[in-house]
C-alpha cells in the first residue's frame, strides 16, 4: 500500500514541469519524430556536430527540420549565414521564430560569431559562405561539445569530424502536374552516417508539407 | 480660495506664421477641409475660421490654401518657449502658438503684471520675427528667422492676457489687442467674466485650457442658451449644488470657470533631466581593461541614478572619445530593462569591439573600418540613456519558462551585435503579405517586433488557391486578418532570394515562354535554365501562373506572374515573369 503511494508520487514528481530538473536530466535535445531514426540516440546529443550535405536539393529543408524539434520544445536556435533563408518555410516546418536568431551576413568573422552564439543557444546552424579552415572547424566543434550545444552545419566540405552526417538522397514532389495544382509537399530520402554509434548508415524517408503531416516535434525519452 | 495669477500668450495666427507667408498675403490654413487659421489680410477679405475650403475661396478668390502642419508648428514654437523660459521658469505649452506662465513670481520681479505682459509680448515678437531685443530673446531666434523668410512683418502677432486663473487669462488674451496686453486686476476676474457670452467656452483659442471635451462643452453651452442663460454672469449666479445636480460634472466645471475659480493651475514643464554619465580618462587608457573598468563603474552609476528616479533604461548609447578626437557612438536597445550588469556588459563588449577593429583593422563593415583607422586611445567614456521609462517591474512565467535559457541567448545575441553592429542580429516574425519576402518581418534583435501588415500567422496549406475560389465561397470574417489574395498556398520555399536571379523558361521548341495579358502561359514550359549561361534542365511539372498586380495605381507598382516549376534533377523553383523576363524568386530547397 505504502509502496503504491510512493510509486504514484514518484510518477507525479517525474511529470512535474521543473525546468532545471529537465535540463539536468537531459543530455540530449528532442528531434522531429520522423528524423529520430537517423540518430543513434533517437535524439540530438548535446555537444555533437551534425553536418547536412548541400549538394542535393532539399538540404535546407532537412536542416530546418533539424532545428524544429529543439525549437518547438523551447530551445533557442541561431542561424549564421544563409541570408536567403525562407522563414515562412521555417515556421511551416515547426521552427518557433520568436526563439530564432539570424545573423545573415557574418562576413569574414563568421567563426567568431558562431562561437559567440554557441555560448548561448541550444542549436546553431551555420552555412559558411566559402571554404572552411580546418582549425576553425575544430575550434567550433570543441566549443560546441564544451558548451553542450548542437552545431549544425549546412555544407558539403566541412573539414571537421562530424558526429553525424546527413545526406539527402532521392526525393519527389507532389501536388503539381502539368499546369494544375500547387506544390503541396515533398518526400526526401535521407541517409545518416557518422562516427561511433552513428557509423552504421541509417535511412529515413521524410515527408514535408502536404498540409497535415507537418514535421512534429517529440520530447526525448528520459 | 487662493487663486493663481496666470499669464497666457497666444498667437492666433501661428499656423500661418509657421507657413512663412507675410500677413499681407491672403492665406488660410485648413484642417479636415475647415479653415483653422487665417492671415490678417484674409480676415479682412472675410474668411472666417470654421468655413469650408470652397466657401473660403468663394469669399476670397486669391486665397492661398495650405494644409495644417502640426509638427512644424510645434517645432517652430519651441524656440519661443525657450526664450520665455530664459526669463521665467515654469512655462507650460498649451498648444503650438499658445503658452501659459505662472505670473506671481515673475511679475513681482519685473515690476507688475503690465510690465511682465509687455515683456513677454516683446520676447515672443522678437523670437518670432528674428530681431532679438536683448540677450533674453536671442536664444533660438536665428532658427526661426532662418527657417522661414518673410516673418519680419509678424510684429505684434502675440496677444497676452493676465488674470486670476488660467481660463480667465486665456480669455483676457483673446480679448486683448496686439500690442496692448489685457491685465485683469487681482480679484476682478469674476467681474471681467460676467458680461462674456457662454459661447467663449467653445472658442478655438481656449480649448487647450479646458479639460472637458469640446463636444460636451458645446452641448452644455447650447443647452444653457436654450434655457436662457447666455452670459457667464447669469451662469455664475446659479447655486453650485443645483448646477452639479442638473448638468453633471462638465456643468460643474464650467460653472467654476464662470465664477472665476480656476479649473487648474499652470503646471510648468519639468526640466528635462540629464542622465548622461561620463568620465574623463587622464592619461588616456592604454589598456583596454582600464577603459572597461571605468565603463563598468559608469554603468553602476547611471543605473543607480535612474533607479533613484524609478526609471529603467530601454535604449542606451555608449560613447567613447579618443585622443584623435574621434567620437565612437553606438546605441543599444533592449525591450526589457537594462540592469546594471547588462549595461556594464554592453560597455565592455562595445569597447572590446572597437579595440578589436582597431587592432585587426579589418572590420566587417566599411563604417567600422573607418572608425578603426582613425581611433586611438580612449580619453572619455559617456553613457547616454536615450530612452527611459518607468520601472514597472518584470513578471516571469510561473511554470516551465526557462528564464536562464532566454537570458543566455540574449547575451549571446548582444555579444554578436557588439561585434557586427546592432543590425547584424535579426529575429523574424510572420506578417501579412503576398510574396514570401513580404510575409517575413525582420527586425534587429532587441527592437519590438510589431508587424506592419496584418495577416494570418501562416499561409494556408490546404484548400484551392485563393484566386480560383468561387465567388463568396471562402470569405474571410469581417474583423479577421485580411486575406492577401495572390498568395501562393502550399509548402513555402526554404530559400528565398533577396534579389531575383535571372532565368530562362523555354517551351518545347526552345523559345521563351510568355505570359499573355490575361495571365496565361503562352506555351507549355519544357526547359528551365538558370542564369545567363545555365544548362537547361527538363521541366517535369509546373503550376500557375498566379498573377500579382501590386500598387498599379502609383509609381513603384509591380506586375508579375508567378509559376512553380519542378525540374528533372529533383529541384523546384518559384519563377516570376516581370519586365518580359523570367526570374527565380525562390527555391524549394
Amino acid at each position: 500500500m505504502l509502496a503504491a503511494v510512493g510509486r504514484g508520487r514518484a510518477a507525479a514528481l517525474r511529470d512535474w514541469p521543473v525546468p532545471g530538473a529537465l535540463l539536468a536530466r537531459d543530455r540530449s535535445l528532442p528531434v522531429a519524430e520522423q528524423m529520430a531514426g537517423l540518430f543513434p540516440e533517437r535524439a540530438l546529443r548535446r555537444g555533437s556536430t551534425v553536418v547536412v550535405g548541400r549538394s542535393r536539393p532539399g538540404a535546407t529543408s532537412v536542416a530546418l527540420s533539424l532545428l524544429s524539434g529543439p525549437s518547438a520544445a523551447g530551445s533557442w536556435c541561431g542561424v549564421v549565414g544563409a541570408p536567403d533563408l525562407g522563414l515562412v518555410a521555417a515556421a511551416q516546418l515547426g521552427v518557433e521564430l520568436s526563439r530564432l536568431a539570424l545573423v545573415p551576413v557574418p562576413g569574414e568573422r563568421w567563426p567568431v560569431v558562431t562561437a559567440a552564439l554557441l555560448e548561448g543557444m541550444d542549436v546553431v546552424l551555420v552555412r559558411p559562405a566559402g571554404p572552411v579552415r580546418p582549425a576553425d572547424a575544430r575550434k567550433l566543434e570543441a566549443r560546441a561539445s564544451e558548451r553542450g550545444t548542437v552545431l549544425a552545419v549546412l555544407s558539403d566540405a566541412w573539414p571537421g569530424a562530424a558526429d553525424v552526417r546527413l545526406d539527402v538522397g532521392e526525393g519527389g514532389w507532389h501536388g503539381i502536374q502539368g499546369g494544375a495544382g500547387f506544390l503541396v509537399g515533398r518526400e526526401l530520402e535521407v541517409v545518416s552516417t557518422g562516427r561511433g554509434a552513428a557509423s552504421r548508415p541509417r535511412r529515413a524517408r521524410l515527408t514535408f508539407g502536404s498540409g497535415t503531416s507537418r514535421v512534429r516535434a517529440r520530447r526525448a525519452e528520459p | 480660495m487662493s487663486q493663481h495669477r496666470a499669464l497666457v500668450a497666444y498667437c492666433p495666427d501661428w499656423p500661418v506664421v509657421v507657413s512663412g507667408h507675410p500677413p499681407s498675403m491672403e492665406v488660410a490654413v485648413l484642417h479636415a477641409n475647415r479653415v483653422v487659421a487665417t492671415s490678417p489680410a484674409a480676415r479682412v477679405a472675410g474668411v472666417r475660421p470654421g468655413t469650408r475650403r470652397r466657401e473660403a475661396q468663394a469669399v476670397c478668390p486669391d486665397l492661398v490654401v495650405l494644409q495644417r502642419d502640426v509638427v512644424a508648428e510645434a517645432r517652430s514654437w519651441e524656440p519661443v518657449v525657450a526664450a520665455i523660459e530664459e526669463m521665467a521658469p515654469g512655462v507650460e505649452v498649451l498648444q503650438p502658438g499658445q503658452l501659459a506662465l505662472g505670473s506671481r513670481g515673475p511679475s513681482r520681479y519685473f515690476g507688475g503684471d503690465t510690465a511682465l505682459a509687455a515683456k513677454v509680448a516683446g520676447l515672443v515678437d522678437a523670437a518670432v520675427n528674428g530681431a532679438p531685443s536683448g540677450p533674453d530673446g536671442a536664444s533660438g531666434s536665428d532658427d526661426v528667422a532662418g527657417g522661414a523668410p518673410g516673418r519680419g512683418a509678424w510684429a505684434g502677432c502675440c496677444l497676452v492676457g493676465v488674470a486670476d486663473g488660467l481660463f480667465a487669462a486665456g480669455l483676457a488674451a483673446l480679448s486683448s489687442s496686439p500690442g496692448h496686453p489685457l491685465v485683469v486686476p487681482l480679484g476682478a476676474t469674476a467681474a471681467f467674466l460676467a458680461p462674456r457670452s457662454m459661447k467663449v467656452l467653445t472658442s478655438a483659442g481656449l480649448q487647450a485650457l479646458l479639460e472637458a471635451g469640446g463636444q460636451e462643452t458645446a452641448a452644455l453651452v447650447d443647452l444653457l442658451g436654450r434655457l436662457g442663460i447666455r452670459t457667464m454672469g447669469d451662469f455664475a449666479a446659479l447655486p453650485p449644488a443645483a448646477v452639479l445636480s442638473r448638468f453633471g460634472l462638465a456643468g460643474s466645471t464650467a460653472h467654476r470657470l464662470a465664477r472665476g475659480l480656476g479649473e487648474r493651475v499652470v503646471k510648468g514643464r519639468a526640466p528635462v533631466p540629464d542622465w548622461v554619465v561620463a568620465a574623463e580618462l587622464d592619461p588616456p587608457a592604454d589598456q583596454l581593461q582600464a577603459a572597461v573598468f571605468v565603463g563598468r563603474a559608469l554603468a553602476e552609476e547611471v543605473h543607480e541614478r535612474l533607479a533613484g528616479s524609478g526609471l529603467v533604461c530601454t535604449r542606451l548609447a555608449v560613447q567613447a572619445e579618443t585622443e584623435h578626437g574621434v567620437v565612437l557612438r553606438r546605441s543599444w536597445r533592449h525591450d526589457g530593462a537594462l540592469s546594471a550588469v547588462a549595461i556594464g556588459e554592453r560597455v565592455r563588449w562595445q569597447l572590446e569591439g572597437w579595440a578589436l577593429a582597431n587592432k585587426v583593422g579589418e572590420g566587417p563593415g566599411p563604417s567600422q573600418t573607418v572608425e578603426a583607422a582613425q581611433a586611438g586611445r580612449v580619453t572619455r567614456i559617456a553613457l547616454v540613456p536615450e530612452e527611459v521609462r518607468p520601472d514597472d517591474g518584470r513578471q516571469l512565467g510561473f511554470w516551465g519558462s526557462d528564464a536562464g535559457a532566454e537570458s543566455r541567448a540574449s547575451r549571446a545575441m548582444a555579444r554578436v551585435q557588439s561585434m557586427l553592429g546592432p543590425e547584424s542580429v535579426l529575429t523574424g516574425a510572420l506578417q501579412g503579405g503576398r510574396d514570401y519576402l513580404e510575409q517575413v518581418l525582420l527586425v534587429p534583435w532587441g527592437e519590438p517586433r510589431v508587424p506592419s501588415r496584418l495577416g494570418p500567422a501562416q499561409p494556408g496549406t490546404t484548400g484551392p488557391p485563393p484566386g480560383r475560389r468561387p465567388r463568396g465561397a471562402g470569405k474571410a470574417p469581417k474583423d479577421g486578418p485580411p486575406p492577401w489574395p495572390g498568395r501562393i498556398p502550399g509548402a513555402a520555399p526554404a530559400v528565398v532570394n533577396r534579389k531575383p536571379v535571372a532565368a530562362r523558361l523555354l517551351d518545347g521548341e526552345g523559345t521563351p515562354v510568355a505570359v499573355d495579358s490575361r495571365g496565361l502561359l503562352g506555351a507549355e514550359p519544357a526547359l528551365l535554365a538558370l542564369g545567363p549561361g545555365g544548362r537547361p534542365q527538363p521541366v517535369t511539372g509546373w503550376a500557375g501562373p498566379w498573377p500579382l498586380e501590386e500598387r498599379w495605381w502609383e509609381r513603384g507598382g509591380r506586375r508579375r506572374a508567378r509559376v512553380q516549376v519542378t525540374t528533372a534533377d529533383g529541384r523546384a523553383y518559384l519563377l516570376a515573369r516581370e519586365h518580359r523576363d523570367w526570374w527565380v524568386e525562390a527555391t524549394y530547397d
